[in-house]
């Protein structure tokens, strides 16, 4: 109890006196908070691009590529497969009776970014006639759906909002025929918020193709998958992929949140030997621009350990407050912000960059860490200080 | 040079806080001479490019093809010297993590578009005669173990055989060198001829066109004539000089040059405020130190001197043993970002950030100085 006491008063004492060292002490928590802006912002990236294409696939559904092909832009399907697949057993049925699945041409399109103003490539998927009941997350948010048979389009939000010319009502030009844009869709932030929806059929016309990339159906029930597979792949006449919906789409952003994951961990980690150093210098002249008082202290009876706890809460404290700040900055600076970088299809996929409380305690515990260590070692000075010595000092 | 024991006792007057500071100045160095060199690669491969060749690509998109028969379209339009095509083949070897960037070409016409790649003659008529012949870079090559004689399976994510086979075999009969860039002579380059016979689907197309032209000063006009000779096709052409393409091709990844400037920017920020607060600090502590100095007889300019040599030397040792560092780190870095090397022109532009850094962080409190009343600074007060 009365080395709590201690303790308390001590702290208090260091922390009253703050503001006479307020440049000194600042050089932690600016320090701190530089290391925390720059990991979580990079981790932000990761988080976001990982969160738009996992929240694309689902437990119960199933995508079904070429035997081979790692995404959809390599893959091809004869008409005659998609046929097969669509009528394998596992695929739920509508109230028609007809499967609900859709066979689906990928195309690229060049369209310029805003930002920029150079090409990006943009994905049009055209989509079979069960698409939206495959896809309830689709709604539209303005114009309408588009028909089919008809050259027309409807653009995800994320791809309206990164890229030029894609308002509702205007047109593209697509290998001498011109498309109309009829309709913007909302789909729950996921990647297909970044494509362009039309009628499969009419794509593949438009593109004089024959192959479609995939079939994507709604099984069942998540148990389904088994059969369903197992259907497909003992198939003497196919040579298919068959993957959850969900699990294609990890695979996917695996990649990319890897490097990014990497370069927040190593650039962040190099800053954060940075800041230890400056920590470190910090309370180490913060201690002995005390060394008096806290010989005095010493003097009159408080303990060794009361010291070095109440340097170390010090530093401690002051890093939580560096933290706090870049993560601040990181949040006003990037959540929330819409940004875009090629994905697996070699098209370009829109994500937010999101600050999440997660990213926030991981950067809370590195400041920790970098304040634990830097306070340790002048805490420990502080409490060896010879007392007789120090008194002397002036 | 008789200041210079004085400068070293200036320095040394509190060991461990002119240790961390160099610490964290030389941590923030590494830094700078690690991004930096990132961009230098990514820069390298932009300068690479040859002011000569066009890149003629699907309007809709690069990932699009283009008929064969575009070749001799070209080849016949005034201005131009030459025309290659490739193909995306998109391939791997033996596991999914091998990825290897081969392409199918036309080795006659090919090669002679590209100077930088050298390969003997003889592997060149081997290739030739060779139905499943390929050449490959020496990096390549290296990394795999191939030889000349060897036979290499290649599985392409996005062709097939006409008999369903995704797998491709090839004699390797030749080993091309990129003198003035290695991180070129990592590809893969095979016969069209094979390519396009045993494919199962868009027979007679091809990924993308190279075109060489007789004067670059006209590259832009012969583009522009391309892309007309073409337009209102059903298979419209974008031709871009060989760097405006790479560009494009890079900005698609994101900014990252907009990335890099922005860390370095924090890092640097960061570390101006440390150093700045220890050298005020340091400066404000030895006031009366400096008083005795400036009554033994110092100029406030010697004493201006004094404070920014200390600066000057703290800076500049702490660059050199950063970017010292972070060319270390380089050749470890190498499987992740390929050949890179700490360029010259980075070292000579950490050398000026240091410089500044150091009149950043030394001319303010060496400013102070100048101000000092003698007998107050004295006493302490």
């Amino acid at each position: 109890m009365n080395m709590l006491r201690q303790i308390r008063a001590v702290t208090w004492m260091n922390l009253s006196s703050i503001p006479q060292r307020f440049g000194t002490s600042s050089v932690i928590v600016v320090g701190i908070a530089g290391v925390v802006a720059v990991l979580i912002s990079v981790l932000a990236m990761a988080t976001g691009f990982k969160r738009t294409i996992v929240a694309t696939g689902r437990d119960d559904r199933a995508i079904v590529l070429r035997g081979g092909s790692d995404s959809e832009l390599a893959s091809t399907l004869s008409r005659e497969a998609t046929l097969t697949i669509m009528d394998a057993p596992g695929i739920r049925k509508d109230s028609a009776g007809k499967p609900i699945a859709s066979a689906e041409a990928v195309v690229v399109v060049d369209m310029p970014k805003k930002s920029t103003d150079t090409g990006a490539n943009v994905t049009i998927r055209g989509i079979g006639a069960a698409a939206m009941a495959l896809r309830p997350e689709i709604h539209m948010v303005a114009g309408r759906m588009f028909q089919r048979g008809l050259r027309e389009l409807i653009v995800g939000n994320g791809a309206q909002a990164q890229f030029k010319g894609l308002d509702v009502g205007s047109h593209i030009a697509l290998r001498g025929s011109d498309w109309t844009i009829v309709g913007a869709f909302e789909s729950n932030g996921d990647s297909h918020e970044s494509e362009l929806l039309a009628d499969g059929e009419t794509v593949l016309s438009a593109y004089r193709r024959n192959l479609y990339q995939s079939v994507v159906v709604l099984l069942e029930s998540q148990d389904a998958f088994a059969a369903f597979k197992n259907s497909l792949t003992t198939n003497p006449q196919l040579s298919v992929a068959v993957m959850r919906e969900h699990d294609y789409y990890a695979k996917q952003s695996q990649r990319m949140s890897n490097v990014l994951s990497f370069i927040a961990y190593v650039v962040g980690g190099i800053m954060a030997v940075g800041a230890l150093f400056g920590a470190l210098n910090t309370m180490y002249s913060a201690v002995s621009v005390r060394s008096r008082e806290i010989a005095t202290l010493r003097a009159i009876g408080f303990g060794a350990s009361a010291v070095v706890l109440s340097v170390l809460i010090e530093a401690m404290l002051l890093s939580v407050v560096g933290a706090l700040i870049g993560a601040g900055l990181a949040w006003i600076f990037f959540n929330g912000n819409v940004v875009s970088t090629l994905g697996s299809n070699f098209t370009q996929v829109v994500f937010r960059l999101a600050v999440g409380p997660s990213l926030v305690v991981l950067g809370i515990v590195w400041a920790c860490v970098i304040g634990l260590v830097g306070g340790l070692f002048p805490a420990i000075r502080a409490a060896r200080l010879p007392v007789a010595t120090a008194l002397r000092a002036v | 040079m008789k200041f210079l024991p004085l400068l070293w006792a200036g320095l040394w007057r509190k060991r461990t806080r002119t240790i961390f500071t160099l610490l964290s100045i030389v941590v923030a160095f590494v830094l700078f001479g690690m991004l930096q060199g990132v961009n230098a690669v990514f820069n390298n491969a932009l300068n690479a490019s040859a002011v000569d060749r066009l890149n003629v690509v699907s309007r809709i998109s690069f990932t699009e093809s283009l008929p064969f028969s575009y070749l001799a379209q070209i080849q016949s339009l005034p201005g131009v010297a030459g025309v290659a095509h490739q193909s995306w083949f998109g391939t791997y070897y033996q596991d999914p993590k091998n990825f290897v960037f081969s392409f199918p070409v036309d080795p006659v016409l090919f090669f002679p578009l590209y100077p930088e790649l050298q390969l003997p003659q003889d592997q060149l008529a081997a290739l030739v005669s060779t139905r499943t012949g390929a050449v490959v870079g020496r990096e390549l090559a290296k990394k795999y173990g191939w030889k000349i004689g060897d036979r290499v399976p290649l599985h392409s994510v996005i062709w097939t055989q006409a008999n369903g086979s995704s797998d491709w075999n090839f004699d390797i009969v030749g080993i091309y060198d990129a003198p003035n860039d290695p991180n070129q002579a990592v590809s893969f380059f095979f016969n069209y001829s094979y390519f396009d016979e045993a494919r199962s689907f868009s027979k007679g197309t091809v990924g993308w066109y190279i075109v060489k032209v007789k004067d670059p000063k006209a590259a832009m006009q012969v583009a522009a004539a391309i892309d007309k000779r073409f337009a209102n096709s059903a298979d419209e052409t974008k031709t871009q000089t060989e760097k405006e393409f790479a560009q494009s091709f890079i900005k698609q990844q994101g900014d990252i040059s907009f990335i890099v400037t922005s860390i370095l920017g924090a890092v640097f920020f960061t570390l101006l405020f440390l150093t700045g607060n220890t050298m005020m600090q340091s400066v404000r502590e030895r006031v009366p130190e400096l008083a005795v100095l400036k009554t033994l007889g110092f100029t406030d300019g010697a004493v201006v001197a004094l404070i920014l040599a200390e600066a000057l030397v703290l800076s500049l040792v702490a660059a050199l043993l950063g970017l010292a560092i972070a060319a270390g780190i380089f050749p470890a870095l190498k499987s992740i970002i390929g050949e890179a090397r700490l360029p010259a022109n980075v070292v000579s532009l950490g050398i000026g950030v240091a410089v500044l850094l150091a009149l950043c962080t030394g001319l303010p409190p060496a400013w102070r100085t100048t101000r000092l009343n003698i007998i107050d600074a004295l006493a302490g007060r």
